[in-house]
């Protein structure tokens, strides 16, 4: 059966294309595309992408006002019924702003906008988002963010460590994170918020292909389910 | 009826900003600033009748990120 995904789109959302471009390529059917205001998403989703960007202009906080836009109560429900959901990016902070995901992300330590590739550690291959990786792999992928510095207080972080929810770590200093959080799995592990950009990197022209394995991994976990 | 909503970091929360404002005041010359720390200041205009309980609400639900922020509601006298 051909695999059902939609991107979400914000007024100011940028990598909604690239995200609904790696997901065409890797499953072989193209994404639907969902605008904000709508309230409802698309019938039998196997997989919903919130993409990176400055929604809303980064108002008020990064992902705050799009967290709370219509679309989002629809992703919410689906989240909670199990529908694999990624958040890359603003995408990430979008899903903790949502209350989807634990913690914050902050203005980076630095102060700067980071814009790199940058090394990481697979820390979790059992999830439906990275079992098409190693444990202890180190990957390369892109980061282009100004607030990716993740917080949670220290009773979050053990727990969600402890529970096997930190799904990439960053490799060097790469923005304040606590513990150098880079992307974090939610309870039941179909929710995925993380800073760096898989969908920037599924070809080996566009400079790497490590994202590849997360939406192939995505797409052969519901295929086989 | 004017409102002030306080939002400010809770303490223990790195504020990366607050650190780059107090390295320039320094830098200006400006001794003895002992710390900084940059919050946010939301002014609404609201219906005579809102209650407190509903302003706690909008600031539980938007205005402030209950994670990393702390909010307070000032009551502005009105004219």
């Amino acid at each position: 059966m051909a695999f059902r995904s939609a991107v979400i789109t914000f007024p100011g959302s940028n990598c909604d294309r690239d995200l609904a471009v790696a997901l065409e390529k890797v499953s072989g059917t193209p994404a639907m595309r969902v605008w904000h205001g709508d309230a409802e998403l698309p019938e039998r989703l196997d997989f919903i992408g919130i993409p990176g960007g400055f929604s809303y202009g980064d108002y008020l906080r990064c992902g705050a006002i799009a967290s709370r836009s219509p679309i989002m109560r629809a992703v919410i429900e689906a989240a909670e019924r199990g529908v694999p959901v990624l958040g890359v990016c603003n995408g990430f902070q979008v899903l903790t702003e949502s209350g989807l995901l634990p913690g914050a992300l902050m203005r980076n330590a630095q102060l700067t906008f980071t814009c790199r590739t940058a090394p990481l550690r697979v820390e979790n291959s059992q999830s439906l988002f990275t079992g098409g990786y190693d444990r202890g792999q180190e990957i390369m992928l892109p980061v282009a963010h100004h607030d990716g510095n993740y917080f949670a207080d220290e009773d979050t972080l053990d727990r969600i460590e402890g529970e096997g929810r930190v799904a990439f770590r960053y490799l060097d200093a790469c923005n304040g994170s606590r513990r150098d959080i880079a992307g974090i799995l939610n309870q039941a592990g179909n929710v995925l918020g993380m800073m760096p950009h898989p969908e920037r990197a599924i070809e080996p022209d566009h400079g790497g292909s490590d994202g590849r394995a997360l939406f192939e991994s995505a797409v052969k976990g519901l295929v086989a389910a | 009826m004017k409102v002030r909503i306080h939002v400010s970091l809770k303490p223990g929360v790195l504020d990366p900003q607050g650190r780059a404002v107090h390295h320039a005041l320094e830098g200006l010359g400006f001794t003895g600033v002992e710390d900084v720390r940059v919050g946010r200041l939301i002014e609404l205009d609201v219906a005579d009748s809102t209650s407190e309980a509903e302003l706690e609400d909008m600031c539980r639900k938007l205005l402030a990120n209950t994670v990393i922020e702390n909010f307070r509601i000032e009551s502005m006298e009105t004219a």
